[in-house]
């Protein structure tokens, strides 16, 4: 590069990298004026265009939740309330042949279930081990559009429940189900607000379906390296609202 | 075949069109993802507009790239995260091995990343002795293999399910897999048992990034199999290695490039695992990296910026302008002989090798525009491969014969009444050659078109003439509505 020859100091990479950009762009760093305009940018950080099926109302938003998760492979089950969860999992490892012992993560709503209810489950809080078949977490929220679940890492929420097991279950309320990836981002925003700013999980996952592979021949396959099924367990805790 | 030689692309591309494996092989492509692609983008009333807010935002963050790579990596920073700004392929390299070293580390797992294969990261880390495990399906076929990638994002698709269900017997069987399988549901199960271990015994992860974030200092990753989460999650250290132009201002600017990034690719709506990593484990975590290192290459792409081919810094890595290829679909991604292949490669490559050892590349298109109508940032990628054919003319890269055989045309070219002279004469000749078959197999100076397929035969007219007749039709209000 025309730089490395130029003195008989290094320069750093980093001298050296933004000196060449500014040498293409022809100028030299940003006046403070012009900073000022793209640190604007930045701390509004508008919206850019979001799609039509991410607005609109709420029921209908749940619904697409819904139609969106299928069609990503995901399978969901609605109940009328959170006392149902435990039961709601018990079924589902009854119906799909699997061991009665599921590793829930260590969240106090989550752990709080009445998971006594069902005498033959066994539960654990924690990490996800190598040997964890089946996980239960919650999530932050939900977006229609594409019917993703959003989940945040942190010390109620282990990154590794949501990819090591084999099947993954998600107890969701229809209330964390937003139209667009945006609306998101602005709970994020407000519930780790952090003077001006806010501050960002170590781990956002953004989670569409299953894990999926096409890199043999092209041909589709579930449960390539996460999860082999994905389960959501919706709770209606709006009924009688609206 | 001889891989990364973008020299021989000719000798290349023979054998790739006498390779039958490989061309049904390609053959699904143009099956499965073009009309995937269509599809998702017709789901979507908002994706031309969305694609037309994409360009707007690359071209604005390319204008003030300075600014926010510094701003990146102070969020980075404040995050506890390490930012390592590397100038060549060789810097990047090193920061890599100072990382791994500083944990004695044997093995590294990892997603894959374009960044990784074009500092051939692999190759680098067995001779420092670390075991590099690729995780990505595609990505661990291809280094059972020893073969580079065919495909920015199915870096196996030249390989049939055969060559695969092969591949895995040979390497498996001293695993005590010994049985052949071929049943595609088996086979992935078979490498997800087989990698499952290594994730969790391996004392560093690499992943490249399809964005980062200047406003949070984040990488984002954007994947089907959950591999790269596994990758970063489970070991000491996550490492990204990445390159300049994937910086985005704002949390909502990276969301309107995801809407584009998987219709595009795949056609999904929304790829299974979209991940956003800011910094190492935070003090209450109860797992993920210690470490969390960026590795920023520029490689030459500080000098693309401003140069006649800086729309090429737009590229999101879809894949798309390869998948909508004629010419990739035929010949698949080594003939290319380089790490980035199909249109999107046949430009960035001669940027970041020269234009005299890539020369072949940007004449491997007919220009027939598939390329730029697909891609979601609209690079102008038919134009950018004629600007560096000019670039390969004027630096005399082009042999003698090519030489006189451009001027050869030039001559008639601008004297139109001889080139509609000669063009009458040769569609007239080749009609009467092909006059049984309607197609010709074999034809003088004609081999390179011949021996891949058949040429059809002219129906009788030149272009100018079907043309004229056409407007003299026209004129006399014989509607062609």
């Amino acid at each position: 590069m025309k730089d490395a020859k130029t003195g008989p100091v290094k320069k750093s990479g980093r001298e050296t990298i933004l000196g060449a950009i500014r040498q293409s762009l022809g100028r030299p760093a940003l006046s403070a004026d012009a900073r000022h305009e793209l640190d604007d940018h930045i701390a509004k950080h508008r919206a850019n265009l979001v799609p039509a099926r991410g607005k609109g109302e709420h029921a209908a938003q749940v619904e697409r939740f819904q139609e969106m998760a299928r069609a990503a492979a995901c399978t969901v089950e609605l109940v009328a309330s959170e006392a149902a969860v435990p039961g709601a999992v018990a079924d589902y490892l009854r119906a799909n042949n699997l061991p009665t012992r599921v590793t829930l993560a260590p969240d106090d709503w989550l752990g709080g279930l009445d998971w006594n209810s069902q005498s033959l489950l066994e539960t654990r809080q924690g990490a996800a081990g190598i040997n964890d078949l089946v996980s239960v977490t919650p999530a932050f929220a939900a977006v229609a559009e594409t019917g993703t679940l959003v989940a945040f890492s942190g010390k109620t929420h282990p990154t590794t429940l949501n990819f090591v097991p084999d099947y993954h279950v998600v107890a969701l309320r229809t209330s964390q189900v937003v139209g667009a990836y945006e609306e998101v981002w602005a709970r994020l925003r407000k519930v780790n607000k952090q003077g001006r700013g806010f501050t960002m999980p170590r781990t956002v996952n953004m989670i569409t379906g299953p894990s999926r592979t096409a890199d043999i021949a092209l041909t589709l396959e579930l449960g390539a390296h996460g999860p082999r099924s994905l389960h959501i367990v919706l709770i209606d805790d709006q009924a009688g609202q609206d | 075949m001889e891989f990364m030689n973008p020299g021989i692309f000719k000798e290349n591309a023979r054998a790739a069109l006498a390779d039958q494996d490989l061309r049904s092989a390609m053959a699904m492509l143009n099956a499965g993802m073009v009309p995937n692609r269509q599809a998702a983008v017709d789901r979507l009333p908002e994706f031309a507009q969305l694609s037309r807010r994409g360009r707007e935002l690359k071209d604005h963050v390319l204008g003030n790239l300075d600014f926010y790579l510094e701003c990146f990596e102070r969020n980075c920073k404040a995050a506890g995260g390490h930012v390592h700004w590397c100038t060549t392929p060789e810097d990047a390299q090193e920061a890599v091995l100072k990382i791994c070293r500083s944990v004695n580390a044997k093995t590294v797992t990892k997603g894959k990343s374009m960044i990784a294969e074009e500092i051939h990261l692999n190759e680098f880390l067995e001779k420092h002795n670390i075991e590099p495990v690729e995780t990505d399906l595609g990505e661990y076929i291809i280094q059972l293999a020893k073969e580079p990638p065919s495909h920015i994002i199915g870096p196996a698709i030249h390989k049939t399910k055969d060559q695969v269900s092969d591949l895995f017997l040979e390497h498996h069987a001293k695993l005590g897999r010994t049985e052949r399988q071929t049943d595609p549901q088996k086979m992935v199960n078979e490498a997800r048992e087989i990698l499952r271990q290594k994730y969790f015994d391996a004392d560093v992860g690499i992943t490249g990034a399809n964005y980062l974030i200047a406003e949070t200092g984040s990488s984002i990753i954007v994947t089907n199999e959950g591999n790269g989460d596994l990758t970063q999650t489970l070991p000491k250290i996550h490492i990204v290695v990445t390159s300049l132009e994937k910086v985005v201002p704002t949390l909502e600017d990276a969301t309107t490039f995801l809407r584009l990034l998987a219709r595009s690719a795949t056609g999904q709506e929304f790829s299974a695992y979209t991940t956003i990593s800011t910094g190492p484990r935070r003090p209450d975590d109860v797992d993920g990296p210690g470490e969390y290192h960026v590795i920023l290459l520029d490689n030459g792409r500080s000098t693309m910026l401003g140069s006649e081919v800086q729309d090429m810094l737009r590229c999101i890595r879809c894949g798309a302008c390869m998948n909508h290829c004629p010419v990739y679909q035929s010949v698949g991604g080594h003939t290319y002989g380089t790490v980035y292949v199909g249109p999107m490669g046949a430009v960035l490559s001669p940027a970041l090798l020269g234009v005299s050892d890539t020369r072949h590349l940007p004449c491997a298109s007919t220009l027939c525009g598939r390329c730029e109508e697909v891609c979601p940032v609209a690079i102008p990628l038919p134009r950018l491969l004629r600007q560096w054919r000019e670039r390969s003319f004027e630096a005399g890269d082009v042999p003698a014969l090519e030489r006189w055989g451009l001027s050869f045309w030039a001559f008639f070219a601008r004297r139109p009444w001889l080139y509609d002279l000669g063009a009458r004469l040769a569609v007239r000749g080749l009609r009467y050659l092909g006059r049984r078959q309607g197609r010709l197999r074999k034809l003088w100076f004609a081999g390179g078109w011949t021996d891949g397929r058949d040429l059809p035969a002219p129906e009788g007219q030149t272009f100018q003439e079907r043309w004229r007749r056409q407007q003299r039709v026209l004129r006399r209000g014989g509607g062609m509505r």
